[in-house]
């Protein structure tokens, strides 16, 4: 019992922060337009707003970057229409036959850390695969540093690896990766700021709603509680969403650790046709 | 109870920031060429991305979405069917340099329907991703030479703000193309949807 009113008490502080973090400029009774129900013309199903609930806020100053870059008036809400419920679907042609295999990089030779295979799902909400969708990923080498000209960490840069990947998901939706682990860096958000270890994902699913970029990270990093950008979700059960499995399954005798990592992006609202049982 | 939502669905996964690092992984060279470069009739779309001090925004990507010159999405969820327009990707990607500007190659989409036998005004989905920016950033670009289409269309109707935020979503015509500055914060800012 204790369990559920817990439970209640999440839930309505999730209504709350919700009501808050997106409030409609409609006044009470008003409704816009754009919301007055199907009526007659073209109809598209719209995907589910769960994401709301989960979400960052826009605004979160104990990290320092929102700051200056948040919107500082609500979002308008708009329904999904036909811009929102499609998207690019991107094919093949972006991705090369070796781009899934981060450990080689030019004319070979293997990069420092631990090798570790990092595979999964891409699902929608309602559970279903998201087939021959692109997915990018980059990340630190396992120093800890950035193929990038702005990344001064002193920390030595590794010829063998870039830390920049892609590949599409096959028919069930899953994807696999070949890289080491990334080191954590210093970041001058705060007095002594590291950032947990983590690999930036990248995922279009199939429609403009459904865009998403977020961080995976790895099981028990010492760092979690020190990070605002980790702690900007703001239930650990969300948190808990962003973190890889060790999966022994996957892990490879002398050569690789194995990781899972599934990524939901949002799901489709039922239509009143597949309310109706069909 | 964290595997499922009250809908009954999967829970998505949390979004986060691009951090200041993403340029290695998410640059691609045709990124700002939703046409390749010297397509008849295409149209160069460019603007600044400033934040709260109305400084230049120097880490972030400008991602855009949107119909072809008919109103048609290559797409199997527009209902009217997915139509392909030869050389059209649709997507742009395009990154911002020290000054905050960014620019993509594309041609002019046509007007697509909206609710209610509504009819929107030719425009593209945006989305800003940057360091500091937890969650994209959803807005729209319209056309400033559009004005009838503009006048009718939804989205920008439906706006409470009125002409001050209208104006914040609407293109200026310049030689080639089109110039809109997105102000993330300030007197300015740009009107950004939940979508």
């Amino acid at each position: 019992m204790a369990g559920e009113h817990k439970q209640d008490a999440v839930e309505a502080r999730r209504e709350h922060e919700h009501a808050h973090a997106v409030e409609r400029k409609a006044e009470p009774g008003e409704v816009s337009p754009l919301w007055a129900g199907p009526g007659e013309g073209l109809i598209v199903p719209g995907y589910r707003r769960d994401h709301e609930r989960v979400d960052p806020p826009g605004d979160f100053p104990d990290y320092r970057g929102t700051i200056l870059r948040h919107p500082k008036r609500p979002l308008v809400p708009i329904p999904d229409m036909l811009t929102e419920v499609t998207g690019p679907l991107l094919g093949e042609d972006r991705v090369g036959e070796a781009d899934h295999d981060l450990t080689v990089v030019g004319s070979g030779g293997e990069p420092q850390g631990q090798k570790m295979v990092l595979h999964g799902r891409v699902l929608d909400g309602n559970g279903r695969p998201i087939r021959n969708t692109l997915v990018e990923i980059w990340q630190a080498n396992a120093a800890g540093r950035y193929w990038h000209a702005w990344d001064n960490h002193p920390a030595p840069l590794d010829p063998h690896f870039e830390g920049v990947g892609r590949c599409m998901t096959d028919d069930e939706g899953r994807y696999r990766f070949i890289t080491i682990r990334p080191g954590s860096y210093p970041w001058g958000n705060h007095f002594n700021a590291w950032r947990p270890a983590h690999i930036h994902f990248s995922l279009f699913g199939r429609a403009f709603t459904q865009r998403l970029v977020t961080q995976m990270y790895f099981p028990g990093d010492p760092m979690f509680d020190h990070d605002p950008i980790f702690n900007s979700v703001r239930e650990p059960a969300d948190r808990a969403r962003m973190i890889a499995a060790f999966d022994w399954e996957a892990t490879t005798p002398e050569w690789a650790l194995g990781y899972r990592f599934d990524i939901v992006l949002r799901g489709r609202e039922s239509t009143p046709f597949e309310e109706q049982g069909s | 109870m964290s595997g499922t939502t009250p809908e009954g669905g999967l829970p998505p996964t949390p979004s986060q920031t691009v951090g200041p690092y993403f340029s290695f992984g998410l640059e691609w060279d045709d990124g700002p060429f939703a046409v390749p470069e010297g397509t008849a009739d295409a149209i160069r779309i460019e603007g600044r991305l400033l934040d709260g001090f109305g400084q230049p925004v120097k880490d972030a990507l400008i991602e855009t979405w949107q119909a072809d010159p008919d109103g048609r999405f290559a797409h199997p969820d527009d209902p009217r069917g997915a139509v392909e327009w030869d050389g059209f990707r649709g997507f742009a990607r395009a990154p911002v340099d020290d000054d905050g500007r960014w620019s993509i190659f594309t041609l002019k989409p046509g007007p697509v329907p909206g609710p209610r036998c509504s009819i929107q005004a030719p425009h593209l989905a945006v989305s800003v991703l940057a360091r500091g920016i937890l969650v994209r950033l959803a807005t729209r670009i319209y056309f400033g030479d559009e004005e009838e289409a503009n006048a009718a269309d939804p989205v920008l109707a439906s706006l409470r703000g009125g002409e001050a935020e209208r104006r914040t979503l609407i293109a200026a015509s310049v030689e080639g193309g089109y110039r809109l500055d997105i102000h993330l914060q300030g007197p300015d800012e740009t009107v950004f949807f939940a979508v």
